[in-house]
């Protein structure tokens, strides 16, 4: 091609960059407006409200969190823990269910294909899962409310799986490795698993996130702040200020020093704890992210 | 190749059923112990009696729920606002997508690909915080910026004629990269021999977008559009929920099937209401998911999803 542009391709050009840059712009503001707000001076923020660019930087909400906030290390705490465990556990037993269905030969393919795919036409709703959830399995106040109920598994990332599993993985490689001898679960895990990769980092991703991310469930199961995660202390201060001063966050910092605790300031440098790992972690997962949203565009 | 008999099958195959067990368990409780549990809308639940023993009362729940006005706000609401995302989430994402694929380095493309995608990653309670930076009465950048021009401020958390505009907004903002990158996807998928002949015929760049990007991309447009119909009945309940701060003189244009059905269950104990609100949306959901597939399967069975 050429690398000489016409007049109207320049034009061209020039508009989408502007559009674009406006875009882009869009996107990382209210994230900088977050940051901004967490340095800024304390008094600053309670006279003349937010800013773009704060007038004086202040880092005393960082250290309040850091060295005095045992709420905010235990739920952080938490989050990592229904995320790490959450997606390991959504890792298991989305691919053990994929992988069968992928199978031609597999005898119940159709009824077991129905049956995850019809989950994704029609749900009960939350007032039955929420009975459920708490008259039967018992798991309000429990850190299992956070893990298990939705997030665990859906049928799009099954259908997602098994798709991969049955165009990136020859017939001929399973029926080989049957024919020296391999039992099922054998192939599964030396020949199925190790060619998965890149749908295992896809789905774990998204699985990941949405535990990270995940305030709903805390919201319906979790009445003890000590079992809240990171969104749901969030959560709690934003509807209710009077939370932060009367935490352990408050009560470390001394009943003198009540004044001088950077409350508003402190919500922000939350939030930015809070999404710090996903904007570190992000860019490194970006080609997984991408290829995840193009592939389930495919076929949803 | 020899026969096998079915128990053969069985026996050879057996630990493709155990592979299958834990996920099918998951399921069945997940989503299928609520699918049984939907009964309860036809009950006065009384959780002194149990969940069993307590009386059948038929379609009353229902009748009261319509009576009161309430179906209608959160019904009209959760519809007009899906209408006008459809329209304008297609229309940006489309819009961003084209530019996205027309960028000539491949670091410029990565770049405003992963900035317009990250409002998708944060979760709705940071989004809260963001909104509140922007809106607050006192301390919201907005107002600030509106007394600097000598505007009145504006009280954004009482004022429900706003907030279509904001959750529209806002909805954009959050959701853009990510269809952005689904239309980018399949532009890519374009012969690209299409766009060259094209341009030795003399063919501008909107020439070239109006006559073969545009209609190639018009059966992943429909299938897209059919799908969210399908979606009608339900709404984000992160965006109706966080986004106004749980504000309630906003009720009257931020009520959705899905805040109404948890504010019912959980900060008025009304079962009743509640499980009725969603028996309501999972029936008339399911219908329109049929329909809107029904209607693929007559236009192109190829993207009819069953």
């Amino acid at each position: 091609m050429s690398n000489v542009l016409g007049r109207g391709e320049k034009i061209f050009q020039v508009i989408i960059h502007i559009i674009l840059i406006f875009m882009a712009a869009c996107a990382i503001i209210p994230v900088w407006v977050l940051v901004a707000g967490s340095i800024t001076n304390e008094q600053e923020l309670i006279l003349s409200g937010y800013s773009f660019i704060p007038g004086s930087i202040s880092w005393d909400a960082y250290k309040y969190l850091f060295f005095k906030a045992a709420d905010i290390v235990r739920s952080y705490g938490i989050t990592v823990f229904i995320t790490v465990v959450g997606t390991a556990l959504s890792l298991v037993i989305t691919p053990l269910l994929a992988y069968p269905l992928s199978r031609k030969d597999f005898k119940a393919r159709n009824v077991i294909s129905f049956i995850v795919f019809f989950t994704m036409l029609f749900n009960g709703g939350i007032v039955p899962s929420y009975i459920m959830w708490t008259q039967i399995f018992h798991i309000k106040n429990t850190v299992w409310a956070l893990i298990f109920p939705g997030l665990l598994m859906n049928g799009f990332n099954v259908i997602l799986m098994k798709n991969y599993f049955s165009q990136n993985i020859p017939v001929e490689l399973i029926e080989a490795a049957k024919v020296d001898g391999a039992g099922e679960f054998l192939i599964f895990g030396k020949v199925i698993l190790p060619l998965s990769l890149p749908i295992m980092a896809t789905v774990g991703l998204f699985v990941g996130i949405g535990y990270w991310n995940d305030w709903t469930n805390g919201l319906y199961y979790v009445t003890q702040p000590q079992l809240y995660s990171l969104q749901n202390l969030l959560n709690r201060i934003l509807q209710d200020v009077q939370f932060l001063s009367s935490s352990t966050l408050a009560q470390a910092a001394g009943g003198a020093a009540m004044t001088q605790m950077p409350s508003v300031s402190i919500r922000m440098a939350i939030s930015v704890v809070g999404i710090l790992p996903i904007m570190v972690l992000y860019p490194f997962f970006q080609k997984y992210f991408v290829k995840g949203i193009a592939v389930g565009a495919v076929k949803g | 190749m020899e026969k096998r008999s079915k128990s053969g099958t069985l026996k050879r195959q057996w630990p493709l059923y155990v592979m299958v067990l834990p996920g099918l368990l998951y399921l069945f409780i997940n989503n299928y112990g609520p699918m049984a549990g939907m009964f309860i809308a036809f009950k006065r639940i009384d959780y002194s009696k149990g969940l069993w023993a307590s009386p059948w009362v038929g379609f009353e729940n229902f009748k009261y729920l319509f009576k009161t006005g309430a179906a209608l706000e959160m019904t009209r609401n959760t519809i007009l606002y899906n209408l006008v995302f459809i329209v304008l989430g297609e229309v940006t994402g489309i819009a961003a997508g084209i530019m996205l694929s027309e960028l000539r380095r491949k670091w410029e493309t990565k770049f405003f690909q992963t900035v317009i995608l990250l409002p998708y990653l944060l979760s709705w309670v940071i989004c809260a915080y963001i909104g509140y930076a922007f809106l607050s009465r006192e301390t919201g950048l907005i107002n600030g910026l509106l007394n600097s021009l000598g505007i009145n401020e504006v009280d954004w958390y009482n004022d429900p004629g706003k907030w279509p505009f904001i959750l529209t907004f806002v909805n954009i903002w959050k959701g853009l990269g990510y269809s952005a990158i689904v239309y980018m996807s399949s532009i890519i998928g374009i012969d690209h021999s299409l766009y060259e002949s094209a341009m030795i015929d003399g063919a501008t760049k909107w020439k070239q977008i109006r006559y073969i990007t545009l209609p190639l991309l018009k059966p992943t447009v429909i299938m897209l559009i059919i799908m969210s119909i399908g979606r009608m009945f339900y709404s984000d309940f992160g965006l109706f929920y966080q986004i106004p701060m749980n504000s309630g003189t906003l009720y009257s244009t931020t009520q959705t099937i899905d805040t109404y059905v948890y504010r019912a269950l959980m900060t008025r104990n009304d079962i009743a209401m509640s499980s009725a609100a969603g028996f309501y949306q999972s029936i008339v959901g399911f219908i329109l998911v049929l329909t809107a597939n029904y209607i693929v399967r007559k236009s192109s069975p190829e993207n009819a999803m069953f």
